[in-house]
């Protein structure tokens, strides 16, 4: 196992978010702000509790969930496309580095960058709401897994885009309103019963409200099913990446 | 003795579109290789076969008997390769570059190495600045610089002077020999026939994804080697009826010289004609010969097939 190898790839791609650290992290912290002002303050003020949960609190772990998720596949497909578009990823094809090697190296960077810019955001709430958080390990996982498998998403979808438009394309058109409309902002109580069934089709409610569970205690739907969701999406997409570098689709020629 | 890299009838298809048709080739440990062929040959397309780069459609490769496919990281391990274009991530630094290339083949940060490197290579004031605000030729080199980072056995150079100047292209010829001398097995293409003149042991033509030809240079420019003497007359020829039943023999510089190809200044050919000359009154001022370059005989060869 070329572990120096991943970790290199991990490094550089690091030093990549050091280089841009405002857009990086500054820019999600203050958009966040803004979502607890609009949200939490202006609306959130003729809200009443959910669940006993005061608006401002509640849409906290949707919040964390947004930016996780979106930056999760942004990264990793970033990381991965723009050596392909630059073509500076032959040195990674020619060089002595496995398929793991390289999924560790470019997947946990961008996991790693999400992660700390979820956490970024959840110290920014605090200046807005007070919380304690139930259950912080059940949080931590969630937060690691979420990371982890949005990461490996993105990392598919770098490999397969040949534009730019492509690259964007997945996580404008189909990521970002599965989370909006999978209860970041709302109980999934507050919709008609019809759109509550719509819901429960949308893969990401399950990991929101698992998510919310683990701060509040309380979720739409049992734990269980949240975890079974994340650790599928995950199987899914390390299957997904398996194949790809059997077959070096969009990589080797 | 076993070849250093072997090259066992490779074919490499693009669609219906055949890049490498059964190649086989031998390189051996420690000398110079160069694969010389026109655009489209294939050159790229063997090394980035051999590199890892491509999955050949069939056929083996093996470096140091190691199969590229079945042990890929025992062959990547021993190979540095510089590509044709200037795949570089600009946002970096030299010098992380150089440390990322070095960390991709399990080692860790050598900075006396990468920094020697860098000064051989003319980049070491450049050394942490963004790669973006440098010239092609720096490019170039800081391609070579990557590709050494590692301290390969096998350094694959595909055009390494495309689009260089004089001056640095020197440097990078001098570069090639040192790397050379410290036992580093080199294949280059090129389209500088003067640089495989000037570097290679060995050459190898390959046109229309088939390999024409390997010969060792020197036996190669012996073989093919054709001369061109020069006859500059001291008046002008008006009769080219004695010159027009040879095919060798032309009539240049508005009949003010004689162009022969292929016959030795020695020869009796060559007596002959400046007795015809003689007769007819007409002397000459100047017999120059000069063997023709290894470019004549690949253009030749390539014409050829």
């Amino acid at each position: 196992m070329n572990f120096q190898a991943a970790i290199t790839i991990y490094k550089f791609e690091m030093a990549r978010f050091r280089r841009t650290i405002f857009q990086s992290l500054v820019a999600p912290i203050i958009t966040t702000s803004l979502y607890f002002v609009v949200f939490g303050a202006a609306i959130g003020s003729k809200i009443e509790t959910i669940n006993g949960v005061s608006y401002g609190s509640f849409i906290v772990p949707g919040l964390i969930m947004l930016y996780l998720m979106t930056e999760s596949i942004n990264n990793a497909a970033f990381g991965i496309y723009f050596p392909k578009f630059v073509g500076s990823i032959f040195e990674v094809l020619s060089a002595p580095v496995s398929s793991v090697e390289a999924t560790i190296g470019y997947v946990g960077a961008a996991a790693s960058k999400s992660t700390i810019i979820g956490l970024m955001i959840f110290l920014t709430s605090n200046l807005f709401v007070t919380h304690d958080i139930k259950y912080p390990l059940i949080m931590a996982v969630f937060i690691i897994l979420t990371a982890v498998t949005f990461s490996l998403f993105g990392f598919i979808i770098g490999i397969w885009a040949q534009n730019w438009e492509k690259l964007s394309i997945i996580p404008t058109l189909l990521v970002t309103p599965l989370v909006f409309l999978g209860g970041s902002f709302y109980s999934i109580d507050m919709l008609p019963e019809f759109w509550q069934k719509v819901s429960l089709l949308n893969p990401v409610f399950y990991l929101i409200s698992g998510f919310r569970w683990s701060f509040f205690g309380t979720s739409e739907i049992p734990i269980h099913l949240s975890i079974i969701a994340i650790v599928s999406f995950m199987t899914i997409c390390l299957a997904i990446i398996a194949i790809i570098f059997k077959t070096g689709y969009r990589l080797r020629t | 003795m076993k070849s250093l890299i072997s090259i066992q009838n490779v074919s490499k298809a693009f669609g219906k579109h055949k890049a490498l048709n059964n190649v086989s080739l031998e390189i051996e440990k420690g000398e110079i290789f160069a694969l010389l062929g026109p655009n489209g040959a294939g050159k790229t397309t063997l090394i980035s076969a051999i590199c890892g780069l491509c999955r050949q459609s069939s056929g083996d490769i093996t470096v140091n008997s190691f199969n590229t496919v079945t042990h890929y990281k025992d062959t990547r391990n021993q190979i540095g390769l510089v590509p044709q274009e200037l795949p570089l991530d600009g946002f970096e630094s030299v010098y992380n570059s150089c440390q990322f290339s070095r960390g991709l083949f399990g080692l860790k940060d050598n900075r006396n190495h990468i920094e020697n490197i860098l000064k051989a290579l003319s980049l070491f004031d450049k050394r942490d600045e963004q790669i973006f605000g440098l010239s092609g030729g720096m490019k170039r080199r800081l391609l070579i610089a990557k590709a050494l980072a590692h301290e390969p056995k096998i350094l694959f150079l595909d055009e390494p002077t495309a689009g260089v100047d004089v001056s640095l292209r020197r440097d990078i010829w001098k570069l090639i020999e040192d790397q050379k001398k410290i036992g580093v097995t080199i294949i280059l293409t090129t389209h500088y026939i003067e640089e495989a003149e000037q570097l290679a042991d060995r050459v190898g033509i390959i046109n229309s994804g088939e390999i024409i030809l390997v010969k060792e240079k020197n036996s190669l420019m012996s073989e093919f080697s054709k001369k061109t003497t020069f006859i500059r007359l001291s008046k002008q020829l008006q009769d080219h009826s004695f010159v027009k039943k040879n095919k060798n023999i032309s009539v240049v510089e508005n009949g003010m010289a004689l162009k022969l190809i292929g016959i030795n200044s020695e020869s009796n050919e060559l007596q002959v004609l400046v007795n015809l000359l003689s007769q007819k009154g007409i002397g000459f001022t100047e017999i120059n010969t000069v063997d023709n370059s290894l470019e004549d005989i690949f253009l030749d060869l390539v014409k050829a097939k």
